[in-house]
């Protein structure tokens, strides 16, 4: 990776198909783009929502003037401090023979890797930092320690998962395609074990993410063209290399220097504190991320009612997907500031120092139209994503949420059908 | 680069830096401790006559020299934001001391160069540098007869040429043709004094607009000025920098005669901004698919798709940053906040930006 050889991420084709103009912002409802969609109709009017667009832009608007050199400063100041823990954390590792410092290595190890990923990669590859025009803090060329590429993570959390927020079929980050996590999921089988699955998926959280990146289910599903998929696998493929080999491969090798003075495991012992490392951050940030989205009271969407939203909905539908963990300022570092995943989503192109700011306004509107602002501490959060992974994998009564009952069955037989009908209409 | 520099720029530290690029560890210990990442320290800005400035720095051991008549990246950090442009190198290719330096005319919407004039840059700032790159450069044969040809601020390079010339004790003959508005106008006016004294430069400035009482030449360049100087276009070997009025003008006369073979010429892009333009000018380059529009107005994502483009976009409201790509140079109006964006090199999202006069883009 060269820092000054111009990448060139954009692939650019000839147009083959018409048409293409058409934008997936704002879901439009093809057959009638004129029908308003419904989305918070039950919190205000479409005047309010207006309104509500309108006050969140200009807060969106007043953070931005106002970026500058503290910003800078910050972020700078947060890269410094982790490349640290990381060095510290390196040397630490490579000192089994003195346990209090291999240990204090694996801490600072971790600390590391939770900070690369969640306050330094996740907000850079958001685009928080673009405006400082710093090739080493640039949305575009940021890669971070992660086994998932940066590309097919940014095009599947960035545009998918910001944009179609916890709509039911667009948003693939409801359950994962793994959990049943919300009512409107339809039930299977396989979600007897969504607590077992959540609990795997946690230790091996970075390459679910991976897994999630390369979109299987698209490629099956007749969404994603061949190449496409190919093209997924190999960067994949080719990032989860290059993790590995620098984890368990190049650092067990330098490690070997410390034979003679440790003895023949100094290797297995680095090999093993990386791993323990990986495994720490894993745990973290599924944590973080699953108390962001999937506690109690967090709302989806259908498709129908997204359609032909204004930027009000669209801001208030974000508001109603996410949740806030409460916490220290430290905690927040250590979260990436997504323990204000509320304002994240609101304004994920802003530096994530600025939440606890913008969070002012966000809990004044909150108030001002009477919406509900969830929020609560790590352990209430976590409780509820347990509660609520627990109460999902029961087969729901109601044969309609029952993937494979009859009723089911034949409700997405005339769905098709109505489908076909319209298209050949 | 030194032998130590060299082992840190080897594929196995970045191995164990992966994925991040070495530069970006070591810069942290100093800023000027780079491997590819090209950095300065400033020695000195000196303020030259014509509102114009030199930068002079100390390259740090990424900096691999440069040809005279190359330019270079030249950023510096304001309030948290790199702001990069491109200036030619000014000084002598054979300074002994490892010094370079650029020289940039002050201009009304130049940030950077207004930025150096007023005298916010201080001795001792770290710069942001590029390799030298460019084809506008002095020759490695250098004939034995040349013409260099420059107007207003598209001296620079051709200086750097002939400083260069002048410490290697050169035997051959230059013509050094230079046009400015007036000699208070004129950069490095009293360095082209002196260098005109030396033997093998023959030093002609014409002031356009104020000419000297006595002047043998006057106005804008014509083929009467070449003949009149004794040179033949066809046997020359000719440089021109300078504005495009002056640069076509050059080229049609050298077209005229045959000798086109000839003559190297350099536009001197200053980035100009018409901050009232409502409507739309210019065109829009789409630089990495080879393909020019004019500007129609609309966003620079819907151009390069009326272009027949493809690039990436998510969703085009300015939220997801799927489309940020560079943008090469020109001037950018944000469809929302209406900020106007000048800076060269920086990554604009192509959704929500809109051509302002002519822009160039990385797609």
């Amino acid at each position: 990776m060269s820092l000054f050889q111009r990448t060139r991420p954009a692939p650019i084709e000839k147009l083959s198909a018409s048409g293409h103009n058409e934008a997936p912002i704002p879901l439009v409802d093809v057959y009638d783009p004129n029908r308003k969609s419904t989305v918070g109709l039950e919190y205000m009017s479409y005047e309010q929502l207006e309104e509500f667009g309108r006050e969140l832009d200009a807060v969106r608007q007043r953070v931005l003037d106002d970026l500058g050199q503290e910003d800078a400063d910050y972020i700078r100041r947060v890269i410094r401090l982790q490349k640290w823990f990381e060095v510290l954390g390196r040397i630490g590792i490579f000192l089994p023979i003195f346990p209090p410092a291999f240990i204090a290595g694996v801490v600072f190890l971790s600390l590391s890797k939770i900070i690369e990923n969640m306050e330094i990669g996740h907000n850079i590859m958001h685009g928080q930092y673009d405006w400082m025009n710093d090739p080493m803090i640039d949305g575009k060329r940021y890669e971070w320690d992660n086994v998932a590429p940066a590309q097919d993570w940014k095009h599947g959390h960035n545009f998918i998962h910001h944009t179609y927020t916890n709509i039911h079929g667009m948003d693939r980050d409801i359950g994962y395609g793994l959990l049943r996590i919300d009512d409107d999921q339809p039930w299977y089988p396989n979600h007897r074990f969504n607590l077992p699955l959540s609990f795997v998926l946690m230790l091996f959280f970075e390459w679910g993410v991976m897994y999630h990146g390369i979109e299987l289910d698209e490629y099956l599903g007749g969404k994603m063209s061949k190449e496409e998929f190919q093209a997924r696998k190999k960067r994949a493929y080719v990032k989860v290399r290059r993790q590995l080999f620098k984890d368990y491969v190049v650092y067990p090798l330098i490690a070997c220097a410390a034979i003679p003075f440790v003895g023949w495991w100094a290797p297995v012992a680095v090999l093993g504190a990386n791993f323990v490392a990986n495994l720490v951050r894993n745990i973290w940030t599924f944590l973080v991320i699953f108390c962001g989205h999937f506690p109690a009271g967090a709302e989806t969407f259908q498709e129908e009612d997204a359609q032909n939203e204004t930027r009000g909905q669209w801001y208030l539908r974000q508001l109603l997907g996410s949740a806030n963990i409460s916490g220290s300022k430290p905690f927040h570092v250590m979260t990436g500031n997504l323990s204000h995943q509320i304002e994240h989503h609101l304004f994920p192109d802003i530096p994530a120092r600025r939440y606890r700011e913008v969070k002012v306004d966000v809990q004044r509107l909150v108030e001002k139209y009477g919406l509900r602002y969830n929020e609560g501490r790590f352990s209430k959060q976590l409780a509820s994503v347990v509660r609520q992974l627990a109460m999902y994998s029961k087969k729901p009564s109601d044969p309609y949420k029952v993937g494979r009952s009859p009723e089911s069955r034949a409700l997405r037989r005339a769905k098709r059908e109505a489908m076909k009908a319209t298209q050949a209409a | 680069m030194g032998l130590i520099r060299k082992a840190l720029a080897s594929p196995v530290i970045a191995k164990v830096t992966s994925p991040h690029h070495p530069d970006e560890y070591l810069s942290l210990v100093h800023p000027m401790l780079t491997v590819e990442a090209v950095r300065g320290r400033v020695v000195d800005v000196i303020r030259e006559t014509g509102a114009a400035s030199t930068v002079l720095m100390r390259p740090n051991g990424a900096w691999s020299g440069f040809v005279p008549g190359q330019h270079v990246e030249f950023g510096v950090e304001v309030d948290g934001t790199r702001r990069v442009r491109v200036f030619s190198v000014s000084s002598s290719a054979e300074r002994k001391d490892g010094l370079f330096s650029v020289s940039v005319k002050a201009h009304p919407d130049g940030y950077v160069s207004q930025f150096l004039h007023a005298g916010h840059l201080k001795p001792g700032t770290v710069v942001f540098l590029s390799p030298a790159s460019g084809d506008f450069v002095l020759p490695k044969q250098v004939p034995g007869e040349m013409l260099l040809i420059s107007g207003g601020s598209g001296i620079t390079p051709v200086m750097s040429m002939l400083r260069t010339l002048a410490d290697r004790g050169h035997t051959g003959h230059v013509t050094f043709l230079h046009y400015a508005r007036s000699r208070e106008d004129e950069m490095f006016s009293i360095e082209l004094d002196a260098l005109g004294e030396l033997p093998f430069v023959d030093m002609v400035r014409v002031y356009t607009r104020d000419p000297e009482p006595g002047a043998a030449l006057n106005g804008r360049i014509t083929l009467d000025h070449l003949e009149r100087l004794g040179l033949d276009p066809r046997t020359t070997p000719t440089w021109v920098c300078g504005p495009a009025g002056l640069i076509a003008t050059v080229r049609d006369l050298y077209d005229e005669l045959g000798a086109a073979d000839q003559l190297t010429a350099e536009y001197f892009k200053v980035p100009s901004v018409n901050l009232d333009a409502e409507d739309a000018t210019g065109s829009v380059t789409f630089d990495a698919s080879g393909v020019a529009a004019a500007n129609s107005g609309a966003t620079i994502l819907e151009q390069a798709e009326a272009a027949g483009l493809s690039p990436v976009y998510g969703c085009r409201m300015g939220v997801c940053n799927t489309c940020a790509v560079k943008k090469l140079h020109g001037a950018v109006r944000h469809v929302i906040s209406g900020e106007v964006c000048a800076d060269t090199d920086e990554t604009i999202k192509v959704c929500v930006n809109v051509p302002v006069g002519d822009v160039a883009v990385d797609l």
